[in-house]
């Protein structure tokens, strides 16, 4: 079962628990004890009540960037570092 | 092995419907140039992919020569018949309470479901997160349970740090059937039965935020084939099949990752030492795919006092009863779920012969949904 949503930490309670904000001013209990790093601010991969990964975007490359690449034929971003 | 650059695709970052309509458009663009008028055979591995694949209507976007797969990725869909019979067993012999989560009550076994027992009066419950089970447990001190785990590497972890409390707590009422599995015995299984010619697989994007995408190498090279580990917005799969296409084409194998948002190469390796304190790797009885050494989780012998097998051996060999149903070859790619005799006459979400229906993930769940036109 893969199904996972990404949400993003509003309140670290203690080390394995957090509330993560649904939208609409809802919010969720999670269990971050997996992803013992998570700060407030976060987006964290929530899968059956807990965050499973971290979601980093620092080698994510700006969609826009990619259009150009595939319109100019020129593609970099699927290249290796 | 090569890591790809992610596109920055999560949904908080709210591109526009218009910059994601031309993404679309140049990607498929291109995978129509890459494909050209050759045949390609693709799988992907997880369930969540297939429904996703099919609800996004990819098929019917992407070039009909690509074909994509489903594979064996539901962790309903594998369980055994000899599995579902042994907790309708175990339910009718015992007075206890069951405790899952998902679909698995709704798979047939070879006398009723889950589910029809629990419209019998019997104690049947459904959970979203499993330390619910720990309450339910607490909260009737007089009656046994037995928490039914299901699951592959993503959901392990939970269920690990669910034993660890039930120990902490000392309960003597909650025990544990382990069906678990493990995703890459499974895939070498498929690989070298050559049933199916693949080009490519498609690999579990939040099974290989647990593993790694690491776990997946010895494989890729062993096999010569190439891996492409994907995320589940229908950008990351455009872009995902995208990559995999250009590495068939290229004759190149190995893993890429371009799901780097959430998979590291190494993994989660908290969520691994946590799986490994509780459990350990055993054989399991895949369906459709038999029985696989090394393919499975049972519970460590620090927490064998928990195991419901021991605890409720079944007095009775379970016989299954054979069905017409081919959920085990659909799990092997060998037929389309259309192409079961069963599918959409006998076999509907409200009547399914067998898990490939009933789960949310299942294959034939997913066409039944979305592909019939």
């Amino acid at each position: 079962m893969c199904l996972g949503v990404p949400l993003k930490i509003i309140k670290i309670i203690d080390q394995n628990n957090a509330v993560a904000e649904l939208g609409y001013g809802n919010t969720l209990n999670i269990n971050i004890s997996l992803t013992p790093e998570a700060k407030e601010g976060d987006y964290v991969m929530v899968h059956a009540g807990f965050s499973i990964s971290i979601l980093n975007t620092q080698d994510a490359i700006d969609l826009l960037q990619v259009i150009q690449e595939l319109k100019n034929d020129n593609m970099k971003f699927h290249q290796t570092n | 092995m090569s890591l790809v650059k992610t596109i920055n695709l999560n949904s908080m970052f709210n591109y526009d419907s218009q910059s994601l309509k031309l993404f679309t458009k140049e990607i498929v663009n291109k995978i129509k140039e890459l494909v050209g008028d050759k045949e390609y055979v693709i799988m992907e591995f997880c369930g969540t992919h297939t429904h996703e694949i099919s609800r996004y209507a990819l098929r019917s976007i992407l070039p009909k020569n690509l074909e994509l797969r489903s594979g064996p990725g539901c962790p309903v869909c594998v369980t055994s018949e000899e599995d579902i019979d042994y907790i309708i067993n175990l339910v009718l012999e015992n007075d206890l309470g069951v405790i899952t989560f998902g679909d698995i009550i709704n798979v047939p076994g070879s006398v009723a479901s889950l589910s029809y027992l629990r419209a019998m009066g019997k104690d049947v419950k459904v959970v979203y997160n499993p330390m619910e089970s720990i309450k339910i447990a607490e909260s009737n001190p007089n009656k046994n349970y037995v928490l039914v785990g299901i699951g592959f590497e993503t959901t392990v972890p939970m269920l690990a740090h669910t034993l660890i409390n039930i120990k902490q707590k000392r309960l003597k009422n909650l025990f544990y059937l382990s069906l678990h599995k493990l995703t890459p015995p499974a895939t070498m299984v498929l690989l070298d039965s050559n049933e199916v010619k693949l080009d490519g697989i498609i690999g579990p994007g939040h099974v290989s935020t647990i593993i790694g995408s690491k776990a997946w190498e010895d494989i890729a090279y062993k096999y010569r084939i190439p891996f492409v580990i994907m995320g589940f917005e229908p950008q990351d799969m455009l872009f995902g099949i995208y990559v995999l296409l250009e590495k068939i084409i290229n004759k190149e194998y190995g893993v890429w990752n371009t799901y780097l948002r959430s998979v590291r190469y190494e993994g989660n390796k908290k969520a691994l030492e946590l799986i490994f304190k509780v459990f350990r790797i055993s054989s399991a009885n895949w369906r459709g795919l038999g029985v696989i050494p090394n393919s499975g989780l049972e519970l460590n012998n620090e927490f064998k006092e928990y195991d419901a097998k021991l605890r409720f051996p079944l007095t009775k060999e379970i016989k299954v009863k054979k069905t017409a149903c081919r959920c085990g070859d659909v799990l092997r790619g060998v037929i389309k779920p259309y192409e079961c005799p069963l599918f959409a006459k006998a076999c509907k979400p409200s009547s399914p012969k067998g898990p490939c229906m009933v789960s949310s993930e299942g294959s034939c769940a997913a066409y039944y949904l979305y592909e019939m036109n």
